[in-house]
């Protein structure tokens, strides 16, 4: 049972405080990072790196447990292929993570911060994730 | 502390950020047995994708992440919040929502999940948003295109 909710909501959480703490929930910060040709942040590097390091140990630990530790099984992405989905996919994120300097977690994160800004994002992304599954049936 | 040659950069609070998400994303995994990729979640969580994860706890992670950020905020008596203007946000959204669902992921599920685990495609993924990223940056800064305030 806690696995079902409590876990989720705790990762999320957390996941959210870290975005925070991080500076990510500042598009200004973000997109300072992807300024690389101007005035340069790079804070972003350091919340990605120490994400990295902490999932690297993580990914050390998975196949030691036969089963995840509060319950279920592990339901984890086997697709090895590059696809020009998959990178035509990613092209076009990175251009609307550019234009606005958000993705979807700071994004949902911000709601809390900047709550109309945020919500327009979050709406709008949601309209074009549906837009995705409208096309393709099963996205 | 600042980093030399950056005194805009917060490494400090970036690490420790970074560090809080990647204990997030390994609680989901050794948890639940779950990817923390924000953008299949929030799809998981509308009912626009479809996955043996119930929605329930799909909600559960993406109201955890205001949640998490409102702690923050009043710890800290406010953060600073710079967004564009209501139309680039739409666009953006709209982009952003396309591209995740094709790409099959974020930044954090192609860039903390899966580069971690040295996914081919998260890797490849990653690198893909990085450049479309920097490069659109680049090209609305050369056109004199101010977003933030």
């Amino acid at each position: 049972m806690s696995g079902r909710i409590l876990i989720p909501a705790l990762s999320g959480s957390i996941f959210g405080a870290g975005l925070a703490l991080g500076g990510m929930t500042d598009p200004a910060r973000v997109r300072g990072f992807l300024d690389i040709f101007g005035d340069w942040d790079p804070t972003l590097a350091f919340v990605m790196g120490g994400a990295v390091l902490v999932m690297v140990v993580a990914w050390q630990i998975q196949p030691r447990l036969t089963q995840p530790l509060f319950g279920g099984g592990f339901n984890l992405p086997g697709t090895q292929d590059l696809t020009p989905r998959l990178i035509g996919g990613s092209a076009l994120f990175g251009i609307g993570w550019g234009i606005a300097g958000l993705c979807p977690g700071p994004g949902i994160a911000a709601l809390v911060i900047e709550p109309v800004s945020a919500a327009i994002f979050v709406v709008a992304m949601l309209a074009g994730m549906f837009l995705v599954r409208i096309f393709e049936g099963n996205a | 502390m600042t980093l030399p040659g950056f005194p805009d950069a917060a490494p400090l609070a970036g690490l420790a950020g970074g560090v809080l998400i990647g204990l997030a994303a390994a609680l989901m995994l050794l948890g639940i047995g779950r990817i923390a990729g924000v953008s299949g979640l929030a799809a998981r969580a509308t009912g626009i994708a479809d996955s043996s994860l119930p929605r329930i706890s799909a909600w559960a992670f993406v109201i955890g992440l205001p949640v998490g950020a409102l702690v923050v905020l009043l710890a800290r008596g406010g953060l600073p919040a710079n967004f564009a203007s209501p139309v680039y946000l739409a666009v953006a959204g709209l982009i952003v929502g396309i591209g995740t669902r094709l790409g099959s992921g974020c930044t954090s599920g192609h860039g903390v999940c899966g580069m971690s685990r040295f996914s081919q495609r998260s890797i490849v993924a990653t690198l893909t948003f990085m450049v479309t990223g920097f490069a659109t940056v680049a090209v609305m800064n050369a056109k004199g295109l101010e977003v933030l305030p």
